[in-house]
């Protein structure tokens, strides 16, 4: 092969570079934090609220762990203005993830939820906990310890799914490569380069999410783990 | 032209859920044989082989798939392959496949209890004999499900091929919504015909678990 790589020109639009990176924490942190707040509401209302709610949480897990991620970024992003409901393709993206990894986080959370054992709750309700004090100290809590490890490697799936969201024309890293491609014409070297940052980034997310976790609950690190996978969306 | 999101338009995307499912068989069938590979060659007794598989897993694991996509593509036609958009997404997919499969695999064979192992070896068999007449046909078992499973997220991971020009279910969806600004209608019934596709899937790898007896025991 007589390819001569050159990665000058690519390297030259590090700037903008870094603009698509910092884009793809803020879409990934930011789905994140809202999609585990949404997961732990609907696991609360699973639990607590009326069946046919519970119900409602289950169709929609399925809903979206049945369907491709790019198809619920089109579905928001061209579907959500005909009923006037206009998003920017950074907004879409950020739904889009958001309620994509709150279906997959509540279904790991749920393998969490049925580890713990009916005693454990027996004994809260012989302690006069109220419903609520239970799910909060007895249940979320350690469930969400014991599944620690399979939320953290949905979460670092989500941050490479993000990339998708390139699709909608969303600037983030892949959306920035893709430019950067055309600008320059150094295909090979222009992905060669968004795959290492990929990398980079992926990275430090799954060894700080791990720090993260034995941080938030040092007590239950001898607990015994939930096997569960994350699964890429 | 402005048309209406009517039969033959689902007819089409119907032809296109075809070289979805055909882009998903070729892509299991490549990333079987090199996942099942790499599967092995992470238990291997040489330390080098280990390391080899585990960082080839740990890397695409960590990359997205676009990457591996655009990279495939770009690669190949530089090494002076014209490559139809077909043999681009089928090898991305498969090195895709492979690393996940690799991983499911070696958890099912270390799931495997590791008295059989010593049972085996105490007959005075080979490794290879242990893999063969002992190891795998148990080990088969316990990755039927998650196998199953992982296959859902192969059908979905698909739709980014549209990206090189593939005309997949989810790419024939985005050239009739271009045509009839239906985008409930059209992405609608594409999420459909995936549902369609993946939800019996996933109930058949909850079912083979519960069958197979390789469920937790809580």
């Amino acid at each position: 092969m007589q390819y001569q790589f050159q990665f000058n020109s690519v390297l030259a639009e590090s700037g903008f570079i870094m603009q698509g990176i910092l884009l793809t924490i803020y879409l990934s942190v930011g789905a994140i934090v809202l999609g585990s707040i949404l997961a732990i509401l609907f696991s609360a209302l699973r639990a607590n609220g009326p069946r046919w709610v519970g119900t409602l949480v289950d169709i929609y897990v399925e809903l979206l762990r049945n369907t491709p991620f790019l198809v619920q970024l089109f579905i928001i992003f061209f579907g959500l203005p005909s009923i006037g409901l206009r998003l920017t393709a950074d907004q879409a993206a950020l739904l889009a993830m958001t309620l994509n990894l709150a279906a997959y986080s509540t279904e790991i959370i749920r393998a969490g939820v049925d580890s713990i054992h009916r005693s454990q709750i027996e004994a809260g309700l012989s302690l006069a906990m109220t419903k609520r004090q239970i799910f909060q100290h007895v249940i979320i809590v350690p469930a969400i310890a014991k599944v620690w490890p399979a939320l953290s490697s949905q979460f670092v799936l989500m941050l490479l799914a993000s990339s998708i969201c390139s699709f909608i024309s969303v600037q983030e890293l892949s959306g920035v490569t893709a430019i950067i491609e055309q600008r320059t014409f150094r295909s090979f070297e222009s992905y060669i380069v968004a795959t290492l940052l990929y990398l980079v980034l992926a990275l430090t997310l799954k060894v700080g999410l791990l720090g993260l976790g034995r941080l938030i609950f040092p007590r239950v690190s001898g607990l015994s783990r939930v096997q569960v996978k994350g699964e890429a969306a | 032209m402005i048309e209406s999101f009517g039969w033959p338009e689902f007819m089409f995307l119907v032809r296109a859920t075809g070289w979805t499912l055909v882009l998903t068989v070729i892509a299991f069938f490549f990333g079987s044989i090199v996942g099942g590979a790499f599967a092995i060659m992470r238990l291997a007794q040489n330390s080098l082989l280990r390391r080899i598989a585990a960082v080839y897993i740990l890397v695409i694991q960590s990359v997205p798939v676009l990457m591996v996509l655009f990279l495939s593509y770009y690669g190949l036609s530089l090494a002076g392959f014209d490559i139809p958009p077909l043999i681009a997404a089928s090898l991305s997919l498969g090195i895709y496949v492979s690393a996940y499969l690799a991983e499911i695999w070696r958890g099912s064979i270390e799931a495997v209890p590791f008295q059989q192992w010593e049972a085996s070896s105490s007959l005075a068999m080979t490794r290879g004999q242990q893999y063969r007449y002992v190891i795998l046909p148990q080990a088969l078992r316990i990755s039927v499900p998650p196998t199953v499973g992982f296959l859902v997220q192969l059908v979905k991971n698909t739709s980014i091929v549209s990206v090189v020009g593939f005309v997949d279910l989810a790419r024939a969806g985005q050239l009739i919504n271009n045509a009839t600004f239906q985008p409930f209608q059209v992405f609608g019934s594409v999420a459909v015909i995936y549902f369609l596709i993946c939800f019996p899937l996933s109930r058949l790898s909850k079912h083979l678990e519960k069958v197979l007896h390789v469920g937790r025991t809580n």
